[in-house]
């Protein structure tokens, strides 16, 4: 009788393929999530700001969405970035965001 | 990387400095495989005999050295000792006072070990000079491996390991880190050697990136132009086109996130054309060649992976374009009627520079019948006109690549590349009458009161003109620009 032992512990480990290891193509940050501020129950005592990104016709849009905010007894403030080829400036951004409690922006002509 | 240091020498001899055992007496660098450090096993025996303060640095097992007592020899398998000692040839004996090296012999030489040791009669039964043999510090076989260990530590980018079971090319893909291509794995061993094609240190800050505006170390750069399929000797190239990119003028964020099919367009001029081998002539603006496919590429992938921008993330292009995998190619200085487009741009004459422009495909423009210089601007004019839109003015650039045989003709008319760029402008201009808003049936246009006199198609400083293609074939190439970012020139730096 042939008598077959198992014995695990005393089998040889396959060899371990070695990791290869890269190094990292990017710049290794991600953007901080931040959530969007809730959306306003009300527009009462609001002032919006109206970002014009320099698109054509974007003005057309906006003088309409003014035209129908102020009728309901909202102030409105206009803003135009620079150029639509770039961010809007730091400067633009901060006086918007002290000035207003929301913005609309135009993005395509 | 974490350096293996011989420190477990270090108590044995007191004053030790980084990987040296001994920072003062006599070190010698033996290797086994090595016949000559075999012959002289018995001299360092008799040195240690006489009591001369010796250390045998052995690049292999240091038990092989039977004649030697052990706690007078050190373990260098890992050749930490050999680097820092500059070891090129085994055996070499060098005296140290301070941790530093104050004299060096290689090989046998009896008169040198005597003069060096202070000792005298040594080897007596050996000829009097032996050559050595090449240190392992120089086996070809180890060279990626102890360029990691001796210079990985100058690399900051984040280690990833790819698991026993991945495929390393799928798995770069996996890590989103792809344009579609496969990519050439940038292990540390290949972006050290990638490194090698810069002065630049690989902490140096090259650019600050869009979308993300991270910035960019040389190092980055590497690791992309390593799986972009570069040669180190491009990397200066792709470094000056990462800076002209980022320049606010080139504004990559506009060129990244627009609607349009644009992406930056590379042309090389000066010396380093030739000597990393880039085409300029025959299919220049197609495939083939190494260096025009892949530096355009290491761009590319320096925009999406360290700045993050990814086609339908803030790449937001209709269509694209192939182009946008990258597109990179050279002047043809020596066959061009005209100054070298770098030279034109203000770059002095033999400098290295890239010039960036940001372009959709090329499109042929065909004329075999024009023999004088008035008729084929006239021709290249017509077909100026409709770049984007014959009816679109003031919006879009345009880069013409003229071929060698339709170059002839401005050459033969004695035209200056200003000439000629002045006569395309004169004939761009356009009748408002074409361009007003359903003129030809068509509602694309200016509006009526735009629409007034006559309308130059470009804005001044809207076209470029470059010279390149193979001998034969009279066709050129418009590659229509955008007003949103300008040409850009910048100078490669070594």
């Amino acid at each position: 009788m042939t008598t077959i032992v198992t014995d695990r512990a005393a089998t040889p480990a396959a060899p371990t393929v070695p990791g290869r290891t890269m190094l990292d193509p990017t710049s290794e940050v991600d953007a901080s999530p931040r959530s969007l501020t809730p959306r306003p129950t009300s527009l009462d005592g609001a002032t919006v700001a109206l970002l014009d990104i320099n698109k054509a016709r974007g003005d057309v849009f906006l003088d309409r969405v003014e035209q129908l905010l102020v009728e309901r007894g909202v102030r409105v403030l206009r803003f135009v970035k620079p150029t639509l080829a770039k961010p809007a400036p730091v400067d633009l951004r901060q006086e918007i965001a002290t000035q207003c409690h929301l913005v609309i922006e135009a993005l395509a002509d | 990387m974490t350096t293996q240091p011989i420190t477990d020498h270090t108590d044995a001899h007191p004053g030790a400095t980084g990987h040296l055992p001994v920072s003062d007496g006599l070190v010698a660098v033996v290797s086994r495989e090595c016949p000559t450090c075999r012959q002289v096993e018995p001299v360092l025996a008799e040195l240690l005999a006489r009591g001369v303060p010796l250390v045998v640095c052995a690049q292999e097992d240091p038990a092989h050295w039977s004649l030697l007592a052990a706690a007078h020899v050190v373990d260098d398998a890992e050749l930490w000792c050999s680097h820092e000692l500059g070891v090129e040839t085994v055996p070499t004996l060098v005296r140290l006072a301070d941790g530093q090296v104050v004299a060096r012999t290689e090989g046998w030489w009896r008169e040198r070990w005597e003069e060096l040791t202070g000792e005298s009669a040594l080897g007596a039964g050996l000829p009097p000079q032996r050559p050595g043999c090449g240190s392992r510090t120089t086996d070809p076989a180890l060279a990626d491996e102890l360029a990691v260990r001796f210079h990985g530590h100058a690399l900051h980018s984040r280690r990833v390991t790819i698991g026993p079971l991945e495929d390393e090319v799928e798995a770069l893909y996996d890590r989103g880190w792809s344009d579609g291509l496969p990519l050439v794995p940038p292990t540390p061993s290949r972006v050290l050697r990638m490194l090698e094609g810069t002065t630049r240190a690989p902490d140096d800050i090259v650019a600050v990136v869009p979308p993300l505006l991270a910035e960019c170390t040389v190092e980055k750069v590497a690791v992309n132009a390593v799986m972009a399929g570069c040669r180190p000797e491009y990397l200066p190239v792709v470094l000056a086109a990462v800076e002209g990119a980022c320049s606010d003028e080139f504004n990559a964020h506009v060129v990244l996130a627009t609607t349009n099919p644009f992406g930056p367009i590379v042309v090389v001029n000066g010396p380093i054309r030739h000597a990393i081998g880039m085409n300029s002539g025959v299919n220049a603006l197609g495939q083939g060649n190494r260096a025009n496919s892949t530096i355009g590429r290491a761009l590319q992938l320096v925009i999406r992976n360290v700045g993050g921008g990814r086609p339908g993330e803030v790449d937001r292009a209709t269509l694209g374009n192939p182009g946008k995998l990258g597109v990179c190619f050279a002047e043809d200085e020596e066959g061009s009627p005209w100054e070298p487009l770098s030279v034109f741009r203000g770059v002095p004459r033999g400098t290295d520079a890239v010039t960036l422009f940001a372009g959709e495909g090329p499109r042929n423009v065909m004329d075999q019948l024009s023999r004088d210089a008035d008729s084929l601007a006239r021709s290249f004019a017509a077909c100026l006109r409709t770049v984007q839109h014959p009816k679109h003015v003031q919006t879009y650039d345009a880069m013409l690549v003229v071929s060698p045989e339709h170059a002839a003709r401005f050459r033969d008319a004695g035209w200056s590349r200003t000439r000629l760029l002045d006569e395309l402008h004169r004939l761009t201009v356009m009748p408002g009458e074409e361009l007003v808003r359903g003129a030809g049936g068509i509602e694309q246009g200016l509006p009526a009161e735009e629409a007034v006199g006559t309308i130059p198609k470009f804005r001044p400083d809207g076209l470029h003109v470059v010279q390149a293609g193979g001998g034969a074939g009279l066709f050129s190439a418009i590659i229509g620009g955008f007003r949103a970012s300008e040409a850009v020139t910048r100078e490669i730096r070594p």
